[in-house]
C-alpha cells in the first residue's frame, strides 16, 4: 500500500491501543505489598465474575492534589481512589469526591447486620468506605536494644537505656501525641492539650531530647530498610511494613505494639464520573467491601478488616502459612494502649502544627 | 540609490529582510505555539493562584458586602444584619456543597474554622430564615467561635479578591487586620529555607566548577581514543536513574554503610565514633554534585575542544610558565563554558526535590520540599505558587545579574 494509506493505519492503530475500553475501569491504590493484597483479593474476583478489565494506578500518595488538578479540568479518569481517612475526608470536604449511603451501596452482613451498624464508628466521613484497619507502630531490632526488650512507647525517648538512633516519621501526627503522654499527660487529655500553643511547644520540647538520636523518614519502606541495616535500633513506621520484615525477610527485628495508633484506609469513588462510570463503580464497591472480601485480603498482608463480621473470618497467610490473626493491629494482644487517629482535630490544626514543627526541624 | 524596479534601495533592502524575518517566524511558530500553550499558560495561571483570592467573595457575597462597615480591628462583633447575611449565605453553601471548602480555606489563617463551618452546618442547614428571628444569639449558641471578633476579623481580612496573603506568608509574614505582620517565631522557617536553598546551591556550583574542569580538560586535550573512554565513563552514570543514584550514595554514607565501615577497618576511626556524613547539608551537598557534575562537565568540555591547542603552545615558547599560560590564555577562553555549566546547574540545584529528600536529613532540605508539601498535602495552592513566584523570581534575577557581570553572549555551548 502506498505511503499515505501507511501513515494513516499506523497512526489509527497506535491511537486505539491509547484509549480505554469502555469496560476498563481505572482504581488507584498505594503500591507494594498493599497493591498485590487488593489485587489478589478483590481485582481478579471481581474480573472474573463480571468482566471488568481492572487497570491499577499506584498513585495514591498524590491523589488528593490530583483529584482537584482532574476536576479543575472537567476530566477525572480514575473510578475508585483508595485514600487514607483523613485525605477522604479532604476530598469530601472539597467536594470532590462523592457521597455514599453506607446503608444502601454497600452489602450487609450475612447475619443481616446493616453495613453502617457493621462498619461502625470507622465511616468517619460520608464519603468513605473504610477497608482496613492498619496503625502506625515501632519495630525495634532485639539484638541492639541491650538485656531488657522495651514494652512501652517512652523507651524511644529513654535515651539512657535505650542509647542509639531512632527512626521517627518526619510530620507532626503521631510524633506529637508520643512525645506528650511520654511526657506525663493523660491520654484522654492529650488532644485538649495539643491544641493550647503552650502544649505545642511542651511536645516539641519533649521531641528536643531526643532530636539529635532520630532519623527522620518520609517513605514506609524507610524504617525497615533502616532497621535491616542496624543504622536505628527502633522506628515507627506502619505494621504491614514491619510485619513483612520479620515474617517475610527474617531480620531480627520485633515489634512494639504499645500506643500504636490506628488509622483507616478506604475508598472514595471521584465526584464528576459520568452515570455509567459510577454504577460501575458502586457495584464494584459494593463487591470489594463485603464481609468475605474483607476477610481475603488479610491473607496477603497483616492488616485488620474494617468490617465486624470479617474478624472471625480472617484465617492464615496465602504464601507463609501462618495465623494471621495474632498479626493483626486489632487483636486483643496488640490492642491493649491504642490511639485511634483524631480526624477532626488534625484536619483544624494540621498546617498550623505542621509550620511549628517544620520550622523546629530546621533550626 | 534604485534598485532595478525603480523603488529606493533602502526601502527595498527593508522589504527583503521583513520577509526574512517573517519567514523565520513562520519556521518556529509551531514550537513557539506548543511552547506558549504547554508551558508558559499552565505556569502562568498557576501562578495567578497566588494573588487569587475570588472564593471567599464567591461563597460568602452577601457577607462580606455585609461586612464592609465593621471595625475589625474593635472589640465588637458584627451587628445583627451581617450575622443573618451570613446565615443567608450560609446555607446557599450548604445547599452548593461549598460550606467545607470554604472552611478549608480559612483555615489556612486560623486553625480551627475548617471543623467550625462543618459542625455548624450540620445545625444551620435546618434554620428557616423567613420568621424575623434575632439570628446573631443563636449562631454563637451553636458554636461560641462565632461569638469571637476573630473569626469575623479573618472572614473580612482574607475577603478581598486579590490578595497580598500569600505572599506574605511565603516571606514569613501574615495578612492580619492591622496589616502585615511578622509571623509568630516559631513558625518562621519560609526565609530561612529560601536562604539555605541558595547558599547550598551556590556551593553545590562551586564544587561542581571544580570537579568539573579537570575532567573537562582531559576529556578535550586527550587523544581521542582515551578521551571517548572517559566520555563514556561520564556518561553512563548520567543516563542512571536519578532515585538509584541517590539510594546508592545512602549507602555508601550510612553510619554502618561502606565508607564508614571502610575507615573503621582501616583504623582511621574508632567504632564509637563514625562519621555523620549523610541526613544532613554534607550529604545532600555531596550526593548533587555526583549527580549534577556532567551538566558541568559537558558544555565545559564542548567549548574547551574549540580551543586551539597552538595558542598554549605559543604562550610557552613566549616564555610563560605552565600555569601564566593556563590562567592568562586557556582559562579565559574556557569561560563561556564554564558559564553555560554553572547556569545549568544552578537552575537545577535550586529546584531540586527528591535528593535532598532522602539524604538531606533535616538540615539539609531545600525550599522545593515545602512547594510539594503545599501542592500534595495541605492543598494550600495559593502558598505554594506564591513560592514558586518568588523562587522563579529569584532565578530571573540572578540570571539579570549573570548577565551584567559576565554578559550572556559569553555563554556557549560549543
Amino acid at each position: 500500500m502506498n505511503l499515505s494509506k501507511f501513515l494513516v493505519t499506523t497512526t489509527a492503530l497506535t491511537l486505539s491501543a491509547g484509549i480505554a475500553s469502555s469496560q476498563d475501569m481505572t482504581i488507584v491504590s498505594w503500591g507494594g505489598a498493599y497493591s498485590k493484597s487488593q489485587l489478589k483479593a478483590y481485582h481478579e474476583p471481581y474480573s472474573e465474575k463480571t468482566g471488568v478489565n481492572i487497570i491499577n494506578d499506584d498513585s495514591s500518595a498524590e491523589a488528593v492534589a490530583k483529584l482537584r488538578a482532574m476536576n479543575e479540568a472537567n476530566n477525572v479518569t480514575w473510578d475508585v481512589v483508595d485514600v487514607v481517612a483523613a485525605d477522604a475526608m479532604r476530598l469530601c470536604d472539597e467536594g470532590l469526591a462523592l457521597e455514599i449511603d453506607h446503608d444502601t451501596q454497600l452489602a450487609p452482613a450475612p447475619d443481616g447486620t446493616s453495613a453502617s451498624e457493621d462498619f461502625g464508628e470507622l465511616i468517619v466521613s460520608d464519603c468513605f468506605i473504610p477497608q482496613i484497619v492498619y496503625s502506625t507502630t515501632f519495630g525495634y531490632r532485639t539484638d541492639l536494644v541491650g538485656d531488657t526488650a522495651p514494652t512501652s512507647v517512652c523507651a524511644v525517648f529513654d535515651l539512657e537505656n535505650y542509647p542509639g538512633k531512632r527512626s521517627l516519621e518526619k510530620r507532626p501526627i503521631n510524633n506529637m501525641e508520643w512525645a506528650l503522654l511520654c511526657d506525663g499527660v493523660a491520654k484522654d487529655e492529650v488532644y485538649n492539650v495539643l491544641e493550647t500553643s503552650e502544649g505545642q511547644d511542651r511536645a516539641l520540647a519533649k521531641l528536643d531530647t531526643i532530636k539529635d538520636s532520630v532519623v527522620w523518614w518520609s517513605a514506609g519502606a524507610d524504617t525497615p530498610q533502616l532497621l535491616a541495616d542496624g543504622e536505628v535500633i527502633m522506628g515507627s513506621t506502619y505494621n504491614g511494613r514491619l510485619f513483612s520484615v520479620i515474617e517475610e525477610q527474617k531480620q531480627p527485628v520485633a515489634m512494639l505494639w504499645d500506643a500504636q495508633v490506628f488509622d483507616l484506609d478506604g475508598w472514595i469513588i471521584p465526584a464528576g464520573l459520568s452515570a455509567e462510570r459510577q454504577k460501575r463503580a458502586l457495584d464494584y464497591i459494593y463487591f470489594a467491601t463485603d464481609t468475605q472480601r474483607l476477610a481475603d485480603q488479610a491473607k496477603y498482608i497483616s492488616y485488620g478488616p474494617a468490617r465486624a463480621s470479617s474478624a472471625p473470618l480472617v484465617g492464615k497467610h496465602a504464601d507463609l502459612g501462618i495465623d494471621m490473626a495474632p498479626h493483626m493491629p486489632t487483636d486483643p494482644n496488640n490492642a491493649k494502649n491504642t490511639f485511634l487517629y483524631n480526624y477532626e482535630f488534625w484536619a483544624d490544626y494540621r498546617d498550623d502544627i505542621d509550620a511549628k514543627f517544620q520550622a523546629w526541624l530546621a533550626q | 540609490m534604485e534598485v532595478a524596479d525603480g523603488t529606493p534601495l533602502k526601502k527595498s533592502l527593508a522589504r527583503s529582510l521583513r520577509k526574512e524575518k517573517l519567514r523565520a517566524l513562520a519556521l518556529i511558530a509551531p514550537l513557539l505555539i506548543f511552547v506558549l500553550v504547554t508551558f508558559v499558560l499552565p505556569i502562568g495561571t498557576m501562578l495567578t493562584r497566588s494573588i487569587d483570592n475570588s472564593i471567599v467573595e464567591e461563597i460568602l457575597p452577601r457577607t462580606v458586602l455585609a461586612l464592609e462597615d465593621w471595625n475589625e480591628k474593635g472589640d465588637e462583633l458584627p451587628n445583627e444584619m451581617v450575622f443573618r447575611s451570613f446565615v443567608e449565605d450560609f446555607q446557599d453553601a450548604i445547599a452548593d456543597k461549598n460550606h467545607t471548602k470554604i472552611g478549608s480555606r480559612l483555615n489556612y489563617e486560623v486553625s480551627g474554622m475548617s471543623s467550625l463551618f462543618r459542625k455548624s452546618a450540620r445545625k444551620v442547614k435546618k434554620w428557616d430564615l423567613t420568621d424575623n428571628a434575632p439570628i446573631k444569639q443563636k449562631l454563637i449558641e451553636v458554636n461560641k467561635a462565632w461569638g469571637d471578633v476573630e473569626t469575623w476579623a479573618v472572614i473580612k481580612t482574607h475577603s478581598v479578591a486579590l490578595t497580598n496573603g500569600y505572599f506574605l506568608n511565603a516571606v514569613d509574614m501574615q495578612r492580619t487586620p492591622f496589616g502585615a505582620q511578622a509571623q509568630p517565631e516559631n513558625k518562621q522557617v519560609l526565609v530561612k529555607l529560601f536562604i539555605r536553598t541558595l547558599k547550598m546551591s551556590l556551593i553545590i556550583t562551586g564544587m561542581c566548577i571544580l570537579l568539573g574542569y579537570p575532567v573537562a580538560w582531559l576529556l578535550a586535550n586527550l587523544s581521542n581514543r582515551t578521551s571517548n573512554l572517559l566520555l563514556i565513563l561520564v556518561l553512563l552514570p548520567f543516563w542512571t536513574s536519578l532515585l538509584v543514584r541517590t539510594s546508592a550514595w545512602k549507602v555508601m554514607l550510612q553510619n554502618q554503610g561502606v565508607i564508614n565501615d571502610l575507615l573503621v577497618w582501616i583504623g582511621l576511626i574508632t567504632e564509637g565514633s563514625r562519621l555523620e556524613i549523610i541526613n544532613n547539608q554534607f550529604g545532600t551537598i555531596v550526593a548533587m554534585t555526583h549527580i549534577l557534575l556532567p551538566f558541568m562537565i559537558l558544555p565545559m568540555y564542548s567549548v574547551m575542544k574549540t580551543i586551539p591547542p597552538s595558542y598554549l603552545r605559543a604562550a610557552k615558547s613566549l616564555g610563560a610558565t605552565n600555569w601564566t599560560a593556563f590562567w592568562r590564555v586557556y582559562f579565559p577562553q574556557s569561560v563561556p563554558g564554564i558559564g553555560a555549566g554553572s547556569i545549568l546547574v544552578f537552575i537545577l540545584a535550586i529546584g531540586y526535590y527528591i535528593t535532598p529528600e532522602i539524604v538531606g536529613g533535616t538540615d539539609g532540605i531545600f525550599i522545593s520540599n515545602r512547594i510539594a508539601y503545599h501542592i500534595s498535602s495541605s492543598l494550600n495552592w495559593g502558598l505554594a505558587s506564591a513560592l514558586g513566584a518568588i523562587l522563579l523570581g529569584v532565578v530571573l534575577l540572578l540570571y539579570w545579574v549573570y548577565d551584567k557581570i559576565v554578559g550572556i553572549d559569553n555563554v556557549k555551548l560549543g
